[in-house]
């Protein structure tokens, strides 16, 4: 079953997988399990929670739907790029969008993938674009705030609690 | 002497980052940059994968198993059937009824039968596949009246009542001026943490074994292993992996006993890491109830009984779901003045997945019923639904159905008036009811659907109730160990208490910032060789692990105190940290609830809790009558909390916990058919999406608990409790349909 060594460019690195690698391995397999780069989370495994969420060639994807085999030459970018995603990052912190975390580093991601494309979206374009990242403990409302922060409107927190 | 600290504690000189600050996560930063371990991530040199073969059958004989065929398999290390092991060792949260393999017989679809380790995930599961297991299909018992039956067959041999507790409060023969009556029924709820259930289990290479492991309890966790494993508990030690939230679901063993199998058995290093299908059969739910009620009041509107009869369906093993039973049964009557009640509730053993603890804990069900019922009797009076239960509110001193006194606060009162204070979302006026622009149909019932027809959409607003117990009760031993050791300014602290995504981690920071003004603080890994921390459940860490770090930071700060007393130094206004200067300070603490509990006699009757927590929520919920499909639109909330620690964190668990509760109302049920679960995916188990979530506002009412360290109750469980009650009232309100089951279906509704 085993295949050839091949290359991929991970958040602007040449990257070897070796040759033992099963050619049905995902993207998200291959970067957690063979690359050392864990970030990417293995939630559903099916695209459906976004967890694993990493751009390739600029395009938010869920890397547990891509054949690691089949992206190479492309440019993947992942949560562990340094700087690409400060911004977000710090600002998920800050406002309380981090509980368990699970969630976090595909969010993240994703964030920033809307902000590329809209970097002032309406607050329905923001819960369109997230709607296909999954988060279990904080209800969103904290994760929303954190958007908010990062395009320069004020965070919902004052007004959601009194 | 004036220690500054003293002052600090005492609420009069706030410390950045203290108490009642939001300071950040420490663990934040790791969390967004994907740095952070969680147990899925653990990798190790040489390790192998586990995998688990499970049944296909809800009940069923096993007549032969054979594990050939997957050893021949390229990169198989070992195979374990039950079989093997001679001690059949079985485990359990309360009773150890279930088995670590399953050896004669299966009583659930996707009980663990043989384990494999292999070289790579895909090899192991391939393997899995492989084995030849035969089996003698048994009668199946799926429907939990049949089990109460005490003429069905047992398929356990400890029979098919886990428990049976009645309630008989005051005079049972008692009778109102108004009676009313009805039938509720709650689905099957999943936990859905997104972190999958995994471990990594080492060999110590002398017999012993090291798990790192998601878990909410890990002393409860190293206990069974032992037990299981047959090993002195020093031999296994458990380590905290990260965890992927828990919400209940990390109570029970999962892959514990399996991983340390498989690694003692090859060895080597073994990793286990389910996928979500095997999590959706590899942990308990929230236990499906069917629900009977009859309330009694007078004229006025004053409740003078309550009667119900609460089934729960536990599914093939006991788990929690004793302790399940009770918290149905006590919390039955709702948070209202009740001088009369007849409660009975009966939790049985089917051929159904297994149920236990989540978030909430047999609160949420009957406050679904409990509610519904309050709303009748508010229309069958003519009374208005807040009046009604602003009529009836518990208030502190009131007596409980178990003839408890409520000694501590109960705000019940303050957070009906605080939920309902805060301003509706506008209706959209009547020009924008008409057919939407582009973006507007993402604020109609069904979404980007764009089914919804404006015309066919109603707007309904509903109130419910909820409370439940703080700390673990009728009599469960509990206690939480934490050491401080306070060198060079910084405070570093260990505590077994399992991080769960909740912030105890930022809570202890703000703890030892607050008593010893230190700007540093350092809190260790959790292990099992401290001493036990108790469960991350039942609302109960700020309490008992917050007050075993408070405690230790209080017998460091009396140590610094007597050091500078012994040097005759007075009126010194400086932090301990400051005062402690290049001394080391140390300190243990051991912390016990402050009252304690016993189990319910006979009757129902005992001081069962040690505190109570209260919470409303209002919902505000748009439905399209003709399609059946519900927005949530907004859900405000009043809860009792004590005393906030950290706003931030406090209104991460409410707004997440309100989500839970929306998402039991109108979408999420395991849907079970013969014992097998239709939906194990997320493609096909619904959770809100963001796009689902309501808008949430918050108002917490302090009122400092006594005996509480700092004043503060816990916060996780009040929002899934009365949320989901809320949404169905809301619902009721909208369309004029009972309601009488969550989830809400489209096809209940038109």
């Amino acid at each position: 079953m085993s295949g050839h060594a091949f290359e991929l460019v991970v958040n602007g690195e040449r990257r070897v997988v070796p040759g033992d690698a099963l050619p049905t391995e995902s993207l998200l397999y291959v970067l957690r399990e063979r690359l050392g780069l864990p970030g990417s989370k293995n939630a559903c495994e099916q695209g459906e929670c976004g967890s694993c969420s990493v751009l390739v060639d600029g395009v938010l994807v869920c890397s547990c739907l891509e054949l690691a085999a089949a992206t190479q030459g492309r440019d993947i970018v992942t949560v562990e790029a340094s700087q690409r995603f400060a911004d977000v990052q710090a600002a998920m912190v800050e406002a309380g969008g981090v509980q368990c975390g699970f969630c976090t580093p595909g969010f993240v991601v994703a964030i920033q993938s809307l902000l590329d494309r809209d970097p002032a979206p309406t607050p329905l374009a923001v819960r369109e674009a997230l709607a296909g990242n999954l988060c279990r403990c904080t209800g969103y409302g904290r994760i929303v705030a954190a958007i908010e922060a990062v395009v320069g409107r004020s965070p919902r927190s004052e007004e959601a609690m009194s | 002497m004036t220690f500054l600290a003293d002052r600090q504690a005492a609420g009069v000189a706030p410390v950045e980052g203290g108490v009642g600050d939001s300071p950040n996560r420490p663990d934040g930063p790791a969390k967004t940059q994907g740095r952070f371990a969680f147990a899925s991530d653990l990798n190790i040199e040489g390790m192998l994968w586990g995998t688990t073969l499970r049944s296909p059958h809800p009940h069923a004989r096993i007549t032969g198993v054979d594990v050939g065929p997957a050893l021949a398999i390229d990169g198989v290390a070992c195979a374990v059937t039950g079989a093997e092991l001679a001690a059949r060792p079985t485990y359990g949260l309360i009773s150890a009824d279930q088995p670590v393999l399953a050896v004669d017989v299966v009583r659930y679809v996707g009980e663990p039968v043989v384990l494999v380790a292999a070289d790579h995930p895909d090899t192991a599961r391939r393997a899995a596949e492989a084995i030849l297991v035969e089996y003698e299909l048994l009668a199946l018992l799926v429907d939990p009246a049949d089990a109460r039956d005490p003429t069905t067959p047992a398929i356990h041999p400890d029979g098919n009542v886990v428990r049976r507790i009645e309630i008989l409060h005051g005079d049972p023969d008692a009778t109102g001026d108004v009676v009313v009556e009805g039938t509720y029924e709650v689905g099957t709820q999943d936990q859905a943490f997104l972190g999958p259930e995994a471990g990594l289990a080492i060999p110590d290479g002398e017999g012993g074994v090291d798990l790192w492991v998601a878990t909410q309890w890990l002393h409860s966790d190293r206990d069974q292993v032992a037990e299981c494993l047959g090993l002195p508990p020093q031999a296994v030690r458990l380590h905290l992996g990260g965890v992927g939230g828990a919400f209940g679901a990390r109570e029970d063993l999962s892959l514990h006993v399996h991983a340390c199998l498989l690694a003692l058995r090859t060895g080597r290093p073994v990793k286990m890491s389910y996928p979500r299908d095997e999590s959706f059969v590899g942990h308990v739910h929230r236990h499906p109830a069917r629900m009977r009620y009859r309330h009694h009041a007078t004229a006025e509107g004053d409740l003078v009984k309550v009667e119900a009869d609460i089934l729960l369906d536990g599914g093939a093993y006991a788990s929690s779901s004793a302790a399940v039973v009770s918290n149905a049964a006590r919390f039955a009557a709702g948070p209202y003045r009740v001088p009369h009640a007849v409660i009975e509730a009966v939790v049985v053993r089917t051929n159904n997945p297994p149920c236990g603890a989540m978030r909430g804990f047999g609160a949420v069900q009957v406050c679904f019923a409990h509610e519904a019922q309050m709303d009748r009797l508010a229309a069958r009076l003519g009374l208005d639904p807040v009046e009604l239960r602003l009529r009836n509110a518990l208030t502190s001193g009131d007596v409980l159905p178990t003839g408890q006194r409520i000694s501590g606060t109960a705000p019940v009162r303050e957070c009906i008036e605080a939920a309902i204070a805060h301003p509706l979302p506008a209706l959209p006026p009547p020009e924008s009811r008409m057919p939407p622009g582009e973006a507007d149909w993402l604020e109609w019932p069904g979404g980007v659907g764009r089914t919804a027809d404006p015309a066919d959409v109603r707007r309904g607003v509903g109130l419910a109730v909820g409370y439940k117990n703080l700390l673990f009760s009728e009599g469960f031993e509990e206690s939480s160990e934490a050491t401080v050791l306070l060198a060079d300014g910084v405070a570093t602290v260990t505590c077994a208490a399992a991080e769960v995504g909740q912030g105890f981690v930022t809570l202890v920071g703000q703890i030892a910032r607050t008593v010893l003004g230190c700007e540093q603080t350092v809190l260790l890994p959790a292990d099992t060789t401290a001493g036990s921390a108790g469960s991350t459940s039942a609302s109960r860490q700020t309490w008992m692990s917050g007050g075993a770090v408070l405690e230790a930071c209080h017998e460091i700060a009396d140590q610094v105190r007597k050091g500078w007393a012994g040097a005759g130094e007075v009126g010194v206004d400086v932090s301990v940290a400051v005062a402690a200067g290049s001394s080391a300070f140390e300190a243990t603490a051991v912390y016990r609830p402050p009252a304690a509990t016993r189990r319910l006699d006979a009757k129902g009757q005992g001081d069962a809790d040690v505190s109570f927590v209260f919470a409303a929520h209002r919902a505000v919920v748009d439905v399209d009558v003709e399609l059946g499909l519900v927005r949530v639109v907004q859900v405000t909330t009043g809860q009792d909390v004590g005393r906030v620690l950290h706003p931030t964190q406090v209104l991460g668990q409410i707004e997440g916990g309100i989500a839970q509760g929306v998402g039991l109302a109108v979408m999420e049920e395991l849907v079970v058919q013969d014992g097998v679960i239709r939906n194990p995916s997320f493609t096909d188990y619904l959770i809100p999406t963001v796009a689902d979530s309501p808008d949430v506002l918050a108002t917490c009412i302090e009122q400092p608990e006594p005996g509480a360290p700092l004043g503060a109750k816990g916060v996780g469980e009040p929002p899934t409790i009365s949320s989901t009650a809320a949404v169905a009232a809301a619902i009721r309100n909208a369309t004029g349909v009972e309601v009488t089951r969550v989830p809400v279906r489209p096809w209940d509704l038109v």
